[in-house]
């Protein structure tokens, strides 16, 4: 079974959908039950809105300590905000995250920024931008390197650790997009709202073994 | 290599069906929604904005089941819009497989509503719509800002406006400009840069796209994001494809 979590943050039809789409067969659940989580065989950690919102529902569903322990045991792919609550902290609302891995969450900065007409960035970043591949992953199989994907979001990852980046992008700077250390993978951006590419991820999330 | 600008076909939704106006009088039927989103997307759509348009409260609980059928099918953002009016009325379109609600008239009404959904759900999907129309007072002109589908002047300012809904939480902006609505002159780019050098958040510019150039013109000048079209992608004028060759040759970042 592969679960998604609901800590009721925002809708995760999209995530749903978009499993079933790439794998109808598939026993996909919704769910906010830790011994559902307990029992996948892997385990998607989504997450949308702001972190400290995140945080405190997921504290409040006590998901907490289910979602560490599939962290550690299981393929677990992180989405969006569930990519920025594995490290130690953010600036949003300057909040203490799961502390699984190493680094800070940073709001963009768009002073002194121009797109290639001369206008200054807009914050959030959206819409669809190149991920370029940055080392040789399971989930990387048949998408090629800087194919885009959706984006939206304000804040970004900032790690010292080099040896977790997957994918990088660049807006403002050139920013971690997507990261990877044994069994996890996380990402910055939406597969989910990502057309072919993003399905292709997902299918290959479902195929990783670990 | 950077983010790409954004090209958003609109769909008009009425009783089940994607319909296309003539002139703003005769509605046409132009197929269904979800056959019409899935060729978008083949054509390259970047996001597909729905506005339902339905007169009468009966149907508008089709909505839902059109956004149900299409997110099920086409995976990229979707937005929808038109009589959107409550908290619960953006859940259950976020449900139904929204990624953004728009918010227009209501927010004039209500501007709390812009905050309380955003901080509910993420300023990440909440458009505030607003529709101006440059306007005279006195010796000098100001953009003001309508309801109502354009029927209801309020006397507010479209860039003061822009700037609070920004400041409330709207996520991105779609400005429509009403004196080009439908004219096919292009944007009112005076008015998609006055607002766009003021707010930090993305601008949809949409209104009056009569050719290709109108949408290079929204990016390079008037500092859009993304262009909103209806009429040029549902009469077959051009395709979506044709309309990203022609801002490439501009050199404007897309996705192919």
């Amino acid at each position: 079974m592969i679960a998604i979590i609901d800590y009721g943050m925002g809708n995760l039809k999209s995530v749903f959908n978009a499993f079933k789409q790439v794998s109808p067969e598939a026993d996909i659940k919704v769910t906010s039950n830790p011994a559902d989580i307990k029992k996948a065989h892997q385990v998607v950690f989504p997450g949308q809105g702001a972190m400290p919102d995140c945080i405190r529902e997921l504290d409040e569903r006590n998901l907490r300590s289910s979602v560490i322990d599939a962290a550690k045991t299981k393929p677990f792919l992180g989405i969006c905000i569930g990519l920025q609550m594995l490290f130690d902290k953010s600036e949003e609302g300057n909040t203490d995250g799961l502390g699984l891995l190493s680094g800070t969450i940073k709001r963009f900065n768009n002073e002194n920024t121009a797109d290639e007409s001369g206008h200054k960035l807009k914050i959030p970043h959206m819409g669809w931008n190149e991920v370029s591949q940055t080392n040789d992953h399971p989930l990387w199989k048949n998408i090629s390197n800087n194919d885009r994907f959706y984006f939206v979001h304000s804040y970004y990852l900032e790690s010292k650790d080099k040896n977790i980046v997957s994918a990088e992008t660049l807006y403002a700077q050139k920013f971690c997009c997507a990261i990877a250390k044994e069994n996890i993978f996380a990402v910055q951006f939406h597969p989910e709202k990502s057309s072919t590419a993003g399905l292709q991820l997902i299918k290959n999330f479902i195929q990783w073994a670990v | 290599m950077s983010l790409a600008k954004r090209i958003i076909p609109c769909l008009d939704v009425t009783d089940g069906r994607v319909v296309k106006g003539i002139n703003f009088l005769e509605l046409q039927d132009a197929g269904d929604p979800v056959e019409v989103a899935k060729k978008y997307n083949e054509q390259g759509a970047d996001e597909l904005t729905f506005l339902d348009i339905t007169a009468s409260s009966d149907n508008r609980g089709l909505i839902l089941h059109i956004i149900e059928s299409v997110a099920k099918e086409v995976f990229i953002p979707l937005t929808v819009g038109g009589g959107v009016r409550t908290l619960e009325d953006v859940r259950n379109l976020l449900n139904a497989g929204a990624d953004k609600v728009s918010i227009n008239t209501s927010a004039i009404v209500n501007p709390d509503i812009v905050y309380q959904t955003s901080s509910r759900f993420g300023s990440q999907c909440i458009v505030v719509a607003i529709d101006a129309k440059l306007t005279d007072q006195g010796d000098k002109s100001f953009w003001q800002v309508f309801t109502h589908g354009g029927r209801n002047a309020t006397g507010l300012d479209a860039i003061e406006w822009a700037v609070k809904m920004a400041s409330l939480g709207a996520g991105e902006l779609l400005i429509t400009s009403m004196d080009r609505d439908g004219t096919k002159k292009g944007f009112d780019l005076e008015l998609i840069k006055s607002i766009s050098d003021k707010v930090d958040v993305p601008i949809i510019a949409s209104g009056g796209v009569g050719d290709l150039q109108h949408l290079v013109d929204g990016i390079k000048i008037g500092g859009a994001d993304a262009v909103l079209a209806a009429s040029i992608f549902h009469f077959g004028e051009y395709t979506i494809d044709q309309a990203k060759a022609f801002m490439k040759s501009n050199h404007i970042e897309i996705r192919q």
